[in-house]
């Protein structure tokens, strides 16, 4: 074995041990980031949306706002309460309904309904909004996010999503009083 | 003692570190960095080996999950003997840990310690303020309470405006379709092991620069900082007038973490833990959540910002801050390092200074937020009611009724959202007030729906008596002039 020889074939070596090294990394990497990104995969899984009932139509009556609340139908065990969501069921006439996400369109804080000025009002940056969901005051840009909603059996029932966000406010994007309701 | 030192040697003999270890600490100094200025640095360290032990101890008995968070910290606080207390010096430790890491900055800013060849090591700094921040907010998402809830519903909404990125960032940070069981565990990793990771990492790559480059010399009016002659300069600043790290200079920063230590110890047992406050329900929506004290300017710019300006401000802001931070010691590398020869400098931090605090001071008391039960618990005063009408009484009854007190003070109680109504009557005639219920604008909702028109004239009849004694209110001169 010459002097000269032996860098060239420990250099082959190393090169092979890169490789073997980029290609274990590889292999490694492609699970890793399916974890990492798991969210967005589950995403786009069906059934990630779901109708889930608010409970019996009775319970809502026309001419008025409620509040209600449904078990948000992703969990996982450890979710507890934070799986309990809100929202403000609003019967138009007896016949149509605008269902609210509790989320203030600005920045997602809670808003209170005040039934006898007929107005959402939010307490964090002091958003305000009609009965109807419509933008009345403050820093939103926006109405505040709807629900769709189906009467089914005598139970209304609303499609779930995300949590609306401002720039993404999925399923619930929608603010029109003209959507006529499918039973 | 000589066991002790023939143990010592036994281990040295090995590890070879001690002379290493005697030359770092006795390398010279310039005579003048032996300051109180320059105790700031070594503070932030002592601090944050507070946090990395009191995190420890917490974590032993924190649990993770969303159903459980809330609970575990109760037992911390109530049943654990001096749980309450590790708690309370965890986030002591942490708003002592911001403060100190913010006045290390401005120290460094103002004595021009950026300047070349410390580039690096200021940009390293920028990052470890970076992540300060992020432990900040990580560790307000672990209180997991309602201000934690609905704090990652706002941190969310902001992700979700980043054009296109925007709805998968919101589903990366909270680790599913909802605030839920994912989020938490993933901040738990991020606060735990993700960002004190890097700190430990980056604080070490940024003592090394310290001790590589020197610390920076005292800086003199009049005294250049130039690439060329820097090095040279310093070495024989160092030569002349040096004097050992340890002791000549150390025992001041000893003597500053003791005190600041004690300050934490006194905060912790005075004042106790920071909540946790309410249940993370979020069917429990009689909360007004507010951030931590450090995050307080961010709630008031939040408000304040015209709503066009706000996604603009929200994402170019902290981008083009940064940058301007990062590229600092790049574009003002050379010159002058002195404060009383930098007055931009000066002004710089005294703009940030006051903007911050006075944002800050204004989030301390929320004036933009509607007090969400002034309407049933805060009567109209008594002056306002006696000697009025039936109707104008009536009127007041609208007020309260209609939450009108709910954004309105009167006699300085109430919301501050809209102006203040002890006065209104000299502001605004009767027609403008009708008109400005009915209509809304300029921020009010417009009543004219939910008001009737017996309660609409009530309620003007009402205003229309908030005027000073002695001074009449506002009428409409052509009025009088065109109907006879």
């Amino acid at each position: 074995m010459s002097s000269t020889e032996r860098p060239s074939r420990r250099g082959i070596f190393i090169k092979l041990g890169i490789l073997l090294n980029g290609v274990a990394g590889a292999m490694l990497a492609v699970p890793i980031l399916r974890y990492v990104l798991s969210p967005l995969i589950r995403n786009r899984k069906p059934g990630y949306r779901a109708w889930v009932s608010l409970g019996s139509v009775a319970q809502f009556p026309a001419g008025q706002t409620r509040f209600a609340t449904y078990r948000n139908p992703v969990v996982t065990p450890s979710d507890g309460d934070t799986a309990n969501i809100a929202c403000w069921v609003r019967n138009i006439d007896g016949q149509r309904f605008q269902i609210f996400a509790i989320n203030c369109a600005h920045l997602g804080c809670p808003v209170r309904w005040f039934a006898q000025s007929n107005l959402f009002m939010c307490p964090c940056h002091g958003g305000a909004y009609y009965e109807d969901g419509s933008r009345a005051s403050g820093p939103p840009e926006r109405g505040l996010f709807e629900y769709r909603y189906k009467i089914d059996g005598g139970a209304l029932f609303i499609e779930t999503d995300d949590m609306p966000t401002p720039g993404a406010p999925g399923a619930l994007a929608s603010l029109t009083l003209r959507k006529p309701p499918c039973a | 003692m000589r066991l002790i030192g023939k143990v010592g040697r036994w281990f040295d003999d090995r590890l070879q570190l001690g002379k290493p270890m005697m030359a770092t600490m006795a390398h010279p100094v310039p005579r003048r960095t032996a300051s109180w200025f320059y105790v700031f640095g070594s503070a932030a360290l002592t601090v944050f080996g507070l946090q990395v032990v009191t995190g420890i101890l917490l974590a032993i008995l924190y649990v993770p999950s969303a159903g459980e968070a809330w609970n575990a910290l109760q037992v911390l606080n109530h049943q654990i003997s001096a749980g309450w207390f590790i708690r309370a010096l965890h986030g002591w430790g942490s708003n002592f840990m911001l403060a100190i890491v913010l006045i290390h900055m401005v120290q460094v800013f103002l004595f021009g310690a950026y300047k070349f060849p410390r580039e690096l090591t200021w940009i390293v700094g920028v990052l470890l303020l970076l992540m300060t921040l992020g432990m900040a907010f990580t560790g307000q998402v672990l209180r997991f309470d309602q201000d934690a809830y609905w704090g990652l519903g706002i941190g969310a909404s902001i992700a979700s405006r980043v054009p296109l990125l925007g709805p998968a960032l919101v589903n990366l940070l909270l680790g599913g379709p909802i605030i839920a069981g994912a989020t938490l565990s993933r901040f738990f990793a991020l606060h735990v092991f993700v960002i004190p990771g890097l700190l430990i990492a980056f604080v070490g790559l940024h003592l090394l620069l310290v001790l590589k480059l020197g610390i920076n010399e005292w800086p003199m009016p009049g005294r250049i900082v130039r690439r060329a002659t820097y090095v040279a300069e310093y070495h024989e600043l160092t030569q002349r007038d040096g004097i050992p790290f340890v002791p000549a200079a150390v025992w001041k920063d000893v003597i500053f973490s003791g005190f600041v230590l004690l300050s934490i110890v006194a905060c912790a047992a005075l004042l106790g833990p920071f909540g946790p406050g309410g249940q993370p329900d979020p069917t429990i929506i009689q909360t007004a959540p507010h951030p931590d004290p450090f995050f307080l300017w961010l709630y008031a710019l939040l408000s304040y910002l015209p709503p066009a300006a706000e996604t603009p401000v929200l994402l170019i802001g902290p981008a083009v801050g940064l940058a301007v931070l990062l590229a600092l010691p790049l574009f003002a590398g050379e010159g002058e390092k002195s404060w009383k020869r930098r007055p931009i400098a000066v002004l710089t931090i005294l703009l940030v200074a006051v903007t911050l605090g006075s944002l800050t001071h204004l989030a301390t008391h929320a004036p933009w937020s509607p007090v969400m039960d002034a309407w049933s618990g805060e009567p109209i005063p008594e002056q306002y009611l006696k000697g009025r009408t039936a109707l104008e009484r009536h009127g007041a009854l609208v007020f309260q009724l209609k939450q009108c007190h709910n954004c309105h003070s009167l006699d300085g109680k109430g919301g501050q959202r809209g102006p203040a109504l002890d006065r209104v009557a000299v502001a605004l005639t009767k027609d403008q007030l009708i008109r400005q219920v009915i209509q809304g604008g300029g921020n009010m909702p417009a009543y004219g729906k939910n008001l009737s028109p017996a309660e609409t004239t009530a309620l003007v009849a009402f205003l229309e008596t908030l005027h000073p004694a002695g001074q009449a209110p506002a009428r409409d001169a052509s009025r009088a002039a065109i109907l006879p």
